[in-house]
């Protein structure tokens, strides 16, 4: 299968990319210990992962399993039973302002229209700045538009321009390409992928979806039974293309684990013949 | 039939029986099978309209009664949304407040119509303390209801781009709870004039129900049909301000947009 080109950033001119700060460069992400229960229910067990800053960490594993409290921990919707997460060495809360969480649904509040809604929390002038984003997004020309009259898939592309005016430097998705049909799921991944090597932000992809999780992940984390069933660095280089050896190789030892069907060791490398210098970033 | 033509009939149509009506209506009269003192012919209601019109009565009728409407909506409309938003937005406001008031609403506020009379008498006061509490609960009911289901999502949402106090309330509340409110607005026009017709009735030396009460001792039933009309004249345009207000308000609402272009 061809990769499908992405149409919404070929004729823009550099500059009018929103430009990264100069430290905007991702954040390292710890949890030490990241425990969390709901009453009687025990959803996340002494979770410990390190991530690197600019990593793309996809979070994979079985309906219930605590992805979405893990992420929303993250972001500081939750607060943990026990253990910690650290931002750069810091505790998770000083850095909220670089943290922005993309929900499943994109919840647009739909009294405002998008441009609007893209700035939302911002102080200024930021208008401007919402609509390079939206271009980012290949939505320039929906910005006047109430979110009622767009698609499922340009509204979560509206989500993703609200999250990134704020310069994340940590990005958060919770399937947020879930409801997305096929076609548009692609482009969604490009445009993800895209962004993700122009501003070098780290981020925690949540999906259901193996395949999608190789094509775009630095790294594979399944979560099982509160802990990390398998941590898979994923050393490909980029961009991958769908259903090569390499690429099927990875989804499969993914599958066999998040399906239960084999005992692979929990931290692992799958490496390409190439090195990891020959990725895009 | 060309399609032009189609377009005006169905234009027409509406109109259709209310004109079949009117014409009935004055033919019963005319043919004497009706006495004109029970129901007066719609020609006998206009000419008393212009009479009135004519010497300044109507008017100053209209007025004194338009402005017990609305200062008595304008009182119970604002107590009603400010309790709305207290008792929505604070816990404590919730805990304290909401079960009394939940008790006076079960009053009928037309009940109270004696006792209102004992504490003001038959002056403005009493009037506008009528319509401002039949108006006072509906508005306070759907504020309310409107704050408490605001999507508890886009609430988070809010919260998590920095969003809290004064900002959140009039980005996301306030335009939240915002067609729940209308609906409550709309609900307490119709509750004005009824009100208002009621007290002017029973207890009023001007104003348009006075000049019902008034025709009726004389036996002018061609006046009393005016002011019946009048009456619903004014509801309509209540009603009119209210659908104004919500295409204002919630053009984002898909339900209330007139369909719009977009670029
Ligand atoms: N607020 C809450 N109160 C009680 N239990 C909760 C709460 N939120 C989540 N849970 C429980 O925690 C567990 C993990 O939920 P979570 O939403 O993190 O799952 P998930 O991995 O995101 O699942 P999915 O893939 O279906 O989105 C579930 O068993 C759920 O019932
Ligand atoms: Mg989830």
């Amino acid at each position: 299968m061809t990769r499908v080109t992405f149409p919404y950033r070929g004729t823009r001119r550099q500059s009018n990319v929103v430009a990264p700060e100069t430290s905007s460069t991702g954040v390292r992400l710890g949890l030490r210990g990241l425990d969390k229960r709901f009453g009687a229910t025990h959803v996340l067990d002494a979770i410990d992962l390190a991530i690197t800053p600019g990593q793309f960490v996809a979070i994979v594993g079985r309906s219930g399993c605590g992805k979405s409290t893990l992420l929303r921990l993250v972001a500081g919707l939750e607060t943990a039973t026990d253990g910690e997460i650290r931002v750069d060495d810091q505790p998770a809360a000083r850095h909220a302002a670089d943290t922005r969480l993309m929900f499943q649904d994109a919840r647009l509040l739909p009294w405002k229209r998008v441009v609007d809604n893209v700035g939302i929390g911002l102080r200024g002038r930021w208008q401007d700045r919402a609509r390079e984003v939206l271009h980012d997004v290949g939505l320039a020309d929906k910005a006047d538009a109430w979110p009622a009259q767009l698609s499922g898939g340009q509204q979560q592309r509206v989500a993703l321009a609200r999250a990134l005016i704020h310069r994340p430097r940590l990005l958060l998705l919770d399937e947020p390409l879930g409801a997305l049909d096929a076609l548009t799921r692609l482009e969604m991944q490009s445009l993800i992928e895209a962004l993700w090597q122009h501003h070098g932000f780290t981020v925690l992809l949540v999906t259901h979806d193996v395949p999608e999780a190789v094509q775009l992940a630095d790294r594979v984390v399944v979560l099982e039974q509160g802990g990390v069933g398998l941590d898979l660095a994923v050393d490909l280089p980029r961009p991958r293309e769908a259903a090569t050896p390499a690429v099927s190789a990875v989804e499969g030892r993914v599958l066999d684990r998040v399906l239960g069907r084999s005992d692979v060791p929990t931290s692992t490398t799958a490496s390409a013949t190439r090195s990891r210098t020959a990725s895009a970033r | 039939m060309s399609r032009h033509a189609a377009r005006y009939l169905d234009r027409a149509l509406p109109w259709l029986v209310p004109v079949v009506v009117l014409i009935a209506w004055q033919a019963v009269v005319e043919l004497g099978w009706v006495s004109s003192r029970t129901m007066p012919a719609p020609t006998a209601v206009g000419a008393a309209a212009w009479e009135l019109a004519r010497s300044g009565q109507l008017f100053d009728s209209l007025a004194v009664s338009t402005r017990r409407a609305a200062l008595g909506f304008l009182f119970g409309g604002s107590a009603g949304l400010a309790l709305g938003l207290i008792v929505g937005l604070s816990y404590w406001g919730e805990r304290l407040l909401d079960s009394t008031i939940q008790m006076v609403r079960n009053i009928p506020h037309l009940a109270m119509i004696p006792l209102v009379i004992l504490w003001f008498g038959i002056d403005e006061t009493a009037k506008v303390f009528l319509v401002a509490i039949g108006t006072a609960f509906p508005i306070y009911l759907n504020t309310f209801h409107g704050i408490r289901n605001i999507d508890r999502n886009l609430m988070e949402m809010a919260r998590s781009y920095g969003l809290s106090g004064t900002a959140l309330f009039r980005e996301v509340i306030l335009p939240g709870a915002m067609p729940s409110i209308l609906v409550g607005v709309r609900y307490s026009l119709g509750l004005m004039w009824l009100t208002l017709i009621v007290a002017e009735t029973i207890a009023a030396s001007d104003g348009i129900g006075y000049l019902a009460m008034n025709a009726r001792q004389f036996l002018q039933t061609d006046v009393v049909v005016v002011t019946i009309l009048l009456y619903a004249l004014l509801g309509k345009l209540a009603d009119e301000a209210a659908r104004f207000l919500e295409r204002r308000w919630l053009s984002w609402h898909p339900a209330y947009r007139k369909s719009e272009v977009m670029a």
